[in-house]
């Protein structure tokens, strides 16, 4: 009988020693729709029954969060930390969504997991269609950039940001996307009532 | 808030060493969290390392949804903290994180010593809870993206959580001689 040869995988897919795999995505271009532009429309499942469309948002702000995939280790995990800053969004008036091109079941299995209180959309048919329509989108990989876009209450891009596939981003330029947002509506408001 | 967000501040936080030491390390961290616990006999040795020129400061960031015991563990440390106890309890909790229930809380509060009525009710009643949830702001503001997060004379420290490669990122640029 044969001996069996065992199988090294090279150094780049090993996780690191806290656990992450900085180098198992290729390097890409990254051109993500920039701010001014109208975020384009779409009707994703949140869960295997139910269907969210972007559209339905018109009115309020929206953070729109691509991430490559679901279980990514929990402690420095870009939608756990999310899940914690869920008021902060809200009192800013906004939605958040996260998206990837897991399926509406494996969403579902992550979220419970993580008990996440905000949908999970399933870019999945035809896959990866909405990361490309945002110009984020890893061929090679077939998943999408870790990218963040902030998108107002006209449906409009107002702020975007691409992080390295390996990094979480945070939240801080969610934040600071949302309360500019917040300050023009504020100002606006003024002008209008001041006009009267 | 008018507090650094990314530097010790001794108004609030939790201090160990002088904050005029040359090298100023700051954590973000969570009681629950596995790599957190991993990662503090590091702090320790880097601290006995250090002795005078490192001013260390804790900061708690509860991800309570996958951690539920997180927050009320934070909280006990708090409480601990208004009893003069805040190191002795942030030690034990890490030492202990498989037993964060708030029966345990009051164990450790009893084996410090302290007064543990007014740590249960201190618990039950959220008495710290703002003080965390400004702890946890500060550092999402800061740039923290999950735990444990360091920042070293205010910059957030992105590398391998190891002895070694912490201490030299430490002591890189600042002319400390580490024996």
């Amino acid at each position: 009988m044969r001996a069996l040869k065992r199988r090294r995988f090279p150094e780049r897919f090993m996780a690191n020693e806290n656990g992450r795999y900085q180098n198992i995505y290729s390097k890409s271009r990254r051109s993500a729709l920039p701010p001014g532009t109208n975020a384009p429309d779409f009707t994703l499942r949140s869960t295997p029954d139910q269907w969210l469309n972007l559209g339905e948002f018109r009115g309020q702000p929206v953070v729109l969060a691509f991430y490559p995939a679901d279980w990514s280790p929990v402690c420095g995990d870009q939608m756990t930390l999310y899940n914690e800053m869920l008021k902060e969004f809200h009192d800013l008036g906004a939605e958040l969504l996260g998206i990837s091109v897991d399926g509406a079941w494996c969403h579902a299995a992550f979220s419970r997991d993580r008990k996440l209180h905000f949908p999970l959309l399933a870019d999945f048919e035809p896959k990866g269609d909405v990361a490309r329509r945002y110009g984020v989108y890893r061929d090679k990989d077939g998943v999408s950039e870790r990218a963040l876009f902030v998108i107002d209450s006209n449906g409009q891009v107002h702020w975007s940001y691409v992080s390295p596939i390996g990094v979480n981003p945070g939240a801080d330029g969610i934040l600071s996307a949302l309360e500019e947002l917040q300050s023009k509506k504020e100002n606006t408001n003024a002008v209008t009532a001041g006009a009267k | 808030m008018g507090t650094k967000l990314n530097l010790p501040d001794k108004a609030r936080d939790h201090i160990v060493g002088d904050i005029d030491a040359p090298v100023a390390l700051l954590e973000f961290g969570d009681y629950e969290c596995p790599f957190c616990g991993q990662v503090q006999p590091v702090v320790k040795a880097i601290l006995d390392r250090l002795g005078d020129s490192i001013c260390f400061a804790f900061r708690h960031f509860p991800l309570s949804n996958i951690h539920p015991h997180a927050e009320h563990a934070a909280e006990a440390a708090e409480s601990a903290g208004a009893q003069g106890s805040f190191w002795e309890m942030h030690e034990l909790l890490f030492q202990n994180q498989q037993a964060l229930d708030d029966e345990s809380l009051v164990e450790y509060a009893a084996a410090l010593g302290l007064d543990e009525a007014r740590l249960i009710r201190e618990v039950l009643s959220g008495a710290h809870a703002e003080h965390i949830r400004e702890d946890f702001r500060m550092g999402v503001r800061a740039g923290v993206n999950g735990t444990p997060c360091f920042f070293i004379n205010g910059q957030r420290y992105d590398g391998a959580r190891g002895l070694e490669p912490l201490l030299a990122a430490i002591t890189q640029g600042s002319g400390l001689y580490v024996a």
